[in-house]
């Protein structure tokens, strides 16, 4: 199998009453890329195109192809679109009545159809593997933010996806516990993993993606390696949200 | 502080004793146990059918009631409306009216005779509409993340429902639930209307019987209370047990 996402997006319009969320946004990745970052400034679409590259909504008009399927309008069939993937929210979303353990075996077993051994085994293996064997008995709230969106991305992770998304996945994290999740997904992303994430880390963004999306009112303004986006934007917006965000960095 | 709040407990059963007692006085009540105890008897009799009749709607109530919950919240127009429309018409009319309409026309048109089977089916259909209220309260209380992650899972509909939705939801209405169970136990007595010989209409009986009504409508309370106390009981125990969530 040839390394890297396909991804093609066309002319992708939704509307949400009367807002506007993307209006008519095309984007297409060079062959090889195994991380697409998302940045932007705070509601110009860049979570709601995640959304719709993992499944979770429909658009207006447009059409989303990923590694040379068109995803479908079809719920059941979407449903197993994101059996496939991972997908990790920026308020972790685990379930709170469910302890560490039992939010990752859930889907593992309910969904990917492992049996209960299979799967304590499995949680018990990340979990230690992310630090968190200790915690495995705990409810949600009896973590931190950070040891919850671990246990998220483990709950994400642990299906094998092929697709994994990431919605702000530190943006309600302390600078502390926002490195703790990073250094993960870093981690993930040189062990082979596809992903694709939207993200205020620019950072981040720079030292992992292959490439990098500029979304702003609904569009890509611009997209490109990191490098060549950082250094010498040629979309004066861009430039122009760049120089402000690093202007502390 | 313990020692003052049973102090203050005590001092106001005491007034409250002492102003029953003067009532009382007032009616120059001649009080005769014997003749009640005498119909001791029927009065259990009653009890005892007023906890079976509570349990059979109780089950009915819980089941019924979560399917007109789920039934107003899916997508599907037609039983969204059959749903909704079926929690207004009961919870827009009186309970007795009801009885009657539900027990001497529908009961009749279906030649249902058994009259307990009909007091359990008529109570359950009630109090299933007001079930289904609370239910619905509490699925409407969880956030739509919740959803949102169930779907990225991959997990189908009825699983949400199962495994993320539910459980989160009755924990939230437990309180509204065993309330709404209470309110069953007591509403239980208004079949009397339709001739259940359950335990209000009993007392009624052994009252007439013994023109002593105070010593029938007393232990009538009592009787009562022995059921709605240990569901709320239940159902702060519940509640604390599953306070984390």
């Amino acid at each position: 199998m040839e390394s890297g996402m396909k991804i093609e997006v066309q002319s992708l319009v939704k509307t949400y009453a009367s807002q506007r969320a993307l209006d008519g946004l095309s984007l297409s990745l060079p062959p090889g890329t195994r991380c697409l970052a998302l940045i932007g400034p705070s509601g110009g679409g860049k979570s709601t195109l995640l959304r719709h590259l993992g499944g979770l909504e429909l658009p207006d008009s447009g059409s989303i192809e990923v590694n040379g399927n068109p995803l479908s309008t079809n719920e059941i069939e979407l449903r197993s679109y994101r059996r496939k993937n991972g997908f990790l929210f920026q308020g972790y979303n685990l379930f709170p009545h469910l302890t560490a353990r039992q939010n990752i075996i859930l889907p593992l077993v309910q969904v990917h159809g492992k049996s209960m051994v299979e799967a304590e085994d499995l949680a018990a293996t990340k979990l230690a593997r992310f630090g968190l064997a200790g915690h495995a008995e705990k409810l949600p709230v009896q973590l931190s933010g950070g040891q919850q969106q671990r246990v998220a991305l483990i709950r994400a992770l642990v299906s094998s996806p092929e697709l994994l998304f990431l919605d702000e996945p530190t943006a309600a994290l302390d600078p502390e516990m926002t490195v703790e999740v990073l250094e993960l997904v870093r981690e993930l992303i040189l062990g082979g993993q596809d992903v694709i994430l939207c993200t205020h880390e620019m950072g981040f963004a720079r030292a992992v993606a292959d490439v990098i999306a500029f979304v702003a009112a609904g569009k890509i303004s611009e997209s490109a390696p990191p490098e060549a986006l950082f250094n010498s934007p040629r979309n004066p917006d861009v430039a122009r949200f760049l120089s402000r965000v690093l202007e502390f960095r | 502080m313990k020692l003052r709040t049973f102090l203050l407990g005590l001092l106001v059963l005491l007034v409250l004793g002492l102003a029953c007692w003067q009532v009382l006085a007032s009616l120059r009540y001649q009080w005769n146990w014997a003749g009640i105890w005498e119909q001791r008897e029927i009065m259990l009799r009653g009890w005892g059918l007023t906890i079976l009749i509570s349990l059979g709607a109780l089950l009915g109530t819980l089941v019924f009631g979560l399917i007109l919950a789920i039934g107003q919240e899916t997508k599907e127009p037609v039983t969204r409306a059959i749903c909704r429309g079926y929690v207004e018409l009961i919870r827009g009319t009186p309970l007795l009216t009801q009885l009657l309409l539900g027990y001497y026309v529908i009961a009749a048109a279906f030649h249902l005779d058994n009259k307990i089977i009909a007091g359990i089916l008529l109570l359950t259909a009630f109090e299933a509409a007001y079930m289904a209220e609370i239910l619905r309260g509490g699925v409407a209380s969880i956030e739509r993340s919740q959803w949102d992650a169930a779907r990225a899972l991959g997990l189908d509909r009825r699983q949400t429902w199962r495994f993320v939705i539910l459980p989160q939801a009755l924990r939230r209405v437990l309180p509204g639930m065993a309330g709404q169970c209470a309110s069953l136990v007591k509403d239980s007595s208004l079949l009397s209307v339709i001739g259940i010989a359950e335990f209000a209409k009993q007392t009624d009986v052994a009252v007439s019987s013994t023109s002593s009504p105070l010593e029938g409508y007393l232990p009538m309370a009592i009787g009562y209370l022995a059921l709605t106390l240990p569901l709320s009981w239940l159902a702060r125990k519940l509640e604390q047990k599953w306070k984390v969530a």
